[in-house]
């Protein structure tokens, strides 16, 4: 597999960083990357991933059932994260979450027929003084109402998916 | 921009650049007083660093509140191996977020920390594991990291001292587990993050079987002023055993929620009702977790308490990640338990039975009563399965997901009744 030449260029200084040998360190952030640009986590990318860090397909692939930002089938090409732990809570965020599954007709890890949106409940994001969070992508909202929801998810541009993902 | 506006009744120490335009900066960050630190501790011997550290009575600001000091002497400097110093950045205790803003808006006091815990414990390579989540704080963390290289304050010979260090970025993939220092250690060796054993502890066997000295990101933040103005400056603004400020994170039902520095032992209630500006709609205080989902929940009347880890431990609770959500009269606590254990059950990483088993047991039987199917003696099982799980798993993971249960069990029962339905009669 060939990955676009910065992301290249990312994984020639990711496998460069950590001590000699020990190149098998660079399994989570690499998937991770990869994921970004190929969409999720295909046979093909964990294998590309193993040989590239020296271990076994297997090694690689039972990471992934762990870390939940891993996905093995594509997302939309808006992942809309939705915050429901115990500060967003308390300030509306599980009503967020409902209205956004009713908005996209769509329910926890499920993608729209037009592959746009994806969506996903999510633990704690790390916005919880600026609650309720919502992460479109890699990208923080903060104080999300139902309709500045409505009018984020309207007004995402159409094109560059991995300009969005890769901000 | 800052995300909430400062308060007046702040002590900015780790916070004093935030809101400074280009803060993030160098440049900015070596007209304020940058690398002063740096060139003290290059002067110092090892072991000075490291009492300058233990007299600042400087805790560990993720969670544990174990003095810094003495962990940075647990090092073996004088090992052939080499050291490691690795930076917890996998913030996602619920109710925290405060080291966003120590990463966004004052990178280079993060690296100054990093490079005088570097020289004390004899280190020339460090890693800041960030959560996959903080994307954009992994690229502005490679951005302060490439601007100090090219400045040459990392690499070869630092800033003309002779120090050698070398410092990267290493993304997460979304796991609340591996902000538990052992599990953040097999994540970062590109394993499932899984606990490990203790002993031995990461000081002597870390990241790859080296010695290593891993701390929080506002941990090694307070680093700097304290080598720069002394540790007794520090501790002197906290109470015995508790130095210093740490950066507060109030959320939930309060008129202006956000992160503000405190002083440690700060009176709860004044943080609530001044800091916060108190609840809104004038309703009344019930209950509030003082530092993350993880610490058993203090009742109104328990909050008129000083925020230290000392005095929140005698109180039966914790100070914990500085994350204190406040909950007002109309929070339906059984609903709040049920969201705190879907957490943990999510978030058990499986390896110890009474975790894996006990998160999802609570969270079923929570969930059946919210659903409205709750039995009378459901509340005595969720309280005896939490005991259970105490003190029973290798990592601090099932408790805390234990204790802030067995606290709304205990404190609020009477928030339980409505959701049992009376006993049916046998015939």
């Amino acid at each position: 597999m060939i990955f676009s030449a910065p992301l290249e260029e990312k994984f020639a200084r990711m496998l460069a960083q950590y001590p000699p040998g020990r190149q098998r360190s660079a399994v989570v952030p690499m998937l991770i990357y990869a994921q970004d640009e190929v969409g999720s986590i295909t046979k093909e990318l964990i294998e590309e991933v193993a040989r590239r860090c020296g271990v076994t397909p297997l090694q690689v692939d039972e990471v992934v059932g762990y870390y939940s930002m891993l996905h093995r089938k594509p997302m939309g090409k808006y992942h809309v994260q939705v915050c429901t732990n115990i500060s967003c809570q308390l300030v509306g965020g599980e009503e967020l979450y409902e209205h956004a599954k009713r908005k996209l007709g769509i329910g926890h890890r499920e993608v729209t027929r037009d592959g746009r949106f994806s969506l996903e409940e999510v633990e704690c994001i790390g916005a919880c003084s600026w609650a309720p969070a919502v992460e479109i992508n890699y990208d923080f909202h903060h104080q999300v109402t139902a309709e500045k929801l409505d009018q984020l998810l309207d007004n995402l541009p159409d094109s560059d998916h991995q300009g969005a993902a890769n901000k | 921009m800052l995300y909430n506006e400062p308060s007046p009744l702040e002590t900015r120490v780790v916070s004093k650049r935030f809101g400074l335009p280009n803060s993030a900066s160098l440049d900015t960050f070596l007209a304020t007083g940058g690398f002063e630190a740096f060139h003290k501790a290059r002067e110092m011997k090892p072991e000075q660093i490291i009492e300058e550290v233990k007299v600042s009575a400087l805790r560990g600001r993720g969670g544990a509140g174990f003095p810094t000091g003495l962990k940075w002497s647990f090092v073996p400097r004088n090992s052939p191996k080499p050291k490691y110093i690795i930076v917890n950045a996998d913030e996602s205790e619920p109710g925290t977020c405060k080291d966003r803003l120590l990463m966004e808006y004052d990178p280079h006091q993060l690296i100054e920390g990093i490079l005088i815990a570097a020289l004390a414990v004899d280190s020339h390579a460090g890693y800041i594991y960030i959560r996959g989540e903080y994307r954009y704080l992994i690229e502005l963390m490679d951005r302060a990291i490439a601007e100090a290289y090219a400045k040459g304050y990392l690499g070869q010979n630092i800033a003309g001292t002779g120090w050698d260090f070398d410092l990267y970025t290493h993304s997460g993939a979304g796991a609340y587990e591996c902000g538990e220092e052992t599990a953040l250690l097999d994540s970062i060796e590109g394993k499932r993050g899984i606990p490990r054993m203790k002993p031995p502890f990461p000081a002597v066997a870390g990241a790859w079987g080296c010695p290593t000295l891993l701390n929080n990101v506002e941990t090694f933040s307070a680093v700097p002023a304290i080598i720069r103005d002394g540790g007794k400056a520090f501790a002197d603004l906290g109470t015995p055993k508790n130095g210093g400020t740490r950066l507060v994170c109030i959320s939930g039902h309060v008129n202006k929620p956000g992160v503000y520095e405190l002083p440690l032992g700060y009176p709860m209630m004044k943080a609530i009702n001044e800091v916060a500006g108190g609840i809104p709609h004038g309703r009344k205080l019930k209950a509030v977790v003082p530092g993350g989902s993880s610490c058993p929940l203090l009742r109104a009347e328990e909050c008129d308490i000083a925020m230290d880890y000392d005095t929140l431990a005698k109180a039966g609770s914790m100070l914990g990640s500085g994350g204190m959500v406040v909950m007002d009269e109309t929070t339906d606590m059984v609903r709040v338990a049920l969201r705190i254990m879907r957490f943990y059950a999510h978030e058990s990483c499986g390896w110890c039975i009474p975790c894996r088993e006990g998160t999802a047991w609570l969270r079923k039987i929570l969930s059946r009563m919210v659903e409205g199917n709750g039995r009378r003696e459901d509340v005595a099982l969720l309280g005896e399965l939490s005991k259970n799980m105490l003190g029973r798993t290798f990592c601090a993971l099932g408790d805390a997901a234990a204790m802030p249960t067995m606290s709304i069990v205990e404190k609020f029962a009477e928030d339980f009744e409505k959701y049992l339905v009376p006993e049916a009669v046998l015939v």
